[in-house]
């Protein structure tokens, strides 16, 4: 490790702006904007499916709630939810002195929210969609079966719509990721965070802005790549024989 | 021949004589001010503006005044627009700028400048509970800072403090002061006059300043403010920097510094 940090110190000797000391930045920031996107797309990935479900309940008391908070987090832009959660949580009376605030006072759990909250809300409507365009035959035989409502729900149309929700989810986890750029505005130090401090130290915004991008390029492409394997894997069924 | 003689001694008395006024005439034009002119651009509080009934005044003006007092001359002060500055000075139409004018290698290709009077102080802003009463390695350690990303305040607070404590880094100063009174900053670095306006001025005296002002190191707090000059007015410039080191030593500076930056 320390002979790999040396040549890498010794590639870096002739430049002035990406030295250890920004390339840690940088690599702070990958993780930080890993961690981000990875837990608020876990939590909005497992919130998705009852919310999906209600969705498309019958009873407008389940039905319309959900239809209302959809609306609102796909309707408005995630760089105001973001602000209204980071500085509004501000002006509640009182908030410093709750437990809360330890959760609230860092800006990692303010974006974690309001990142969660908007992915969920998308993915709601993927998997909505998904379920509502189950063949009604598929529904009739399971019935035929003697299946209940909800094991019908468990064993056939789940299953389905989730193979058929995969290709649009795999969107949203890639527009995910370009989203959380806007994190750095409420100083997290994700992987922009670090871009636009090499850019204000350096007044180098070409270099800096360059690598950042490759390195949301390489990360696209892993993302690509893992869904590509889940699709040939779990849609083998639908691909047409060769 | 003899009648000759004292007619050429004349001639060369009287070629001697004209060259001499010649270089009396362009000494005089290039040293002995008995009164100047300073080109000033307002407002630019509290460096330069004016009070309610129109008069000048500021840091820069009571200064300017004072400096003109040491050395003996009149001066009178000319406002102008910051983008014609340098070239109104060119043009004569002044003999001086003394306007916050920041000393660096591009002005200092057409102007002469005078030593520096004066660096835009920086300073720790913390709220009046807080129980700090210096800005050490130690006593900042794992406090969250706030400053403005890429301002040189950034760059000093990184560098010095980076590895103790949290940089929260803003893109104004206005989120920065939000983020202060949500309680979610510790102590805020930033300039002083922006500090003293946004967080000294308003919200009924919660908010103190912790420490001296900070202008020193210059890597990171730049040559400071200089009085411009014509690059030949260099017996002019010369007189203003020992002006400007009497009223150093004598408390002059002080107490005008003291008029505009100083705690009520």
């Amino acid at each position: 490790m320390e002979a790999l940090i040396n040549r890498l110190e010794a590639l870096l000797a002739e430049n002035s702006i990406f030295t250890l000391q920004t390339l840690s930045y940088y690599g702070e920031g990958l993780s930080t904007t890993v961690q981000l996107v990875f837990i608020s797309l876990l939590i909005g990935l497992v919130a998705a499916v009852p919310l999906a479900i209600g969705r498309g309940s019958k009873r407008r008391f389940i039905k319309w709630p959900i239809f209302a908070y959809t609306y609102v987090f796909r309707g408005t832009p995630l760089l105001i939810q973001l602000y209204l959660i980071y500085y509004g949580v501000v002006f509640v009376d009182g908030i410093q002195e709750t437990w809360l605030w330890v959760l609230l006072k860092e800006p990692f759990v303010p974006a974690l929210v309001a990142f969660t909250l908007n992915t969920a809300a998308y993915t709601t409507e993927i998997f909505h969609g998904a379920i509502k365009a189950t063949p009604k035959g598929e529904i009739e035989a399971a019935r035929a079966y003697g299946m209940s409502p909800a094991l019908t729900l468990r064993r056939i149309v789940l299953p389905s719509a989730f193979r058929r929700a995969l290709p649009a989810y795999g969107n949203e986890v890639i527009f995910m990721l370009h989203a959380s750029a806007i994190a750095s505005v409420v100083t997290i130090m994700d992987l922009t965070g670090a871009a636009r401090f090499v850019y204000a130290r350096f007044y180098a915004p070409f270099d800096a802005f360059l690598f950042v991008a490759a390195i949301y390029l390489c990360l696209t492409f892993a993302i690509l790549y893992l869904f590509r394997y889940l699709e040939k894997k779990l849609l083998a069924h639908l691909q047409p024989m060769t | 021949m003899t009648r000759l003689m004292p007619s050429n001694t004349m001639k060369k008395v009287l070629s001697l004589s004209i060259l001499s006024l010649a270089v009396a005439a362009t000494s005089a034009q290039a040293r002995d001010y008995d009164e100047i002119r300073i080109g000033v651009d307002v407002p630019y509080e509290p460096m330069e503006y004016r009070t309610p009934d129109g008069e000048l005044t500021g840091f820069d003006i009571d200064l300017g005044n004072a400096l003109c007092a040491e050395i003996g001359i009149q001066c009178e002060w000319v406002v102008q627009g910051w983008d014609g500055i340098i070239p109104g000075l060119m043009a004569r139409k002044y003999d001086a700028i003394m306007s916050s004018m920041t000393i660096n290698d591009e002005r200092r290709e057409q102007v002469l400048f005078s030593e520096p009077y004066f660096t835009p102080p920086s300073a720790w802003f913390a709220p009046a509970t807080s129980e700090l009463e210096e800005t050490t390695e130690a006593s900042l350690e794992d406090l969250t800072i706030g400053v403005q990303r890429g301002t040189l305040q950034d760059n000093y607070v990184t560098d010095m403090y980076g590895d103790v404590a949290d940089v929260n880094r803003y893109a104004t100063a206005d989120d920065m002061v939000l983020d202060m009174e949500a309680e979610r900053l510790d102590i805020l670095f930033l300039d002083y006059p922006v500090g003293k306006a946004t967080l000294l001025d308003s919200n009924n005296r919660n908010y103190k300043v912790i420490g001296d002002m900070i202008t020193e190191p210059k890597a990171y707090f730049g040559d400071g403010f200089g009085i411009a000059f014509r690059q030949r007015d260099e017996a002019l410039a010369e007189k203003f920097n020992d002006a400007l080191e009497s009223l150093e030593e004598d408390g002059t500076y002080d107490e005008i510094h003291q008029r505009y930056f100083g705690e009520e």
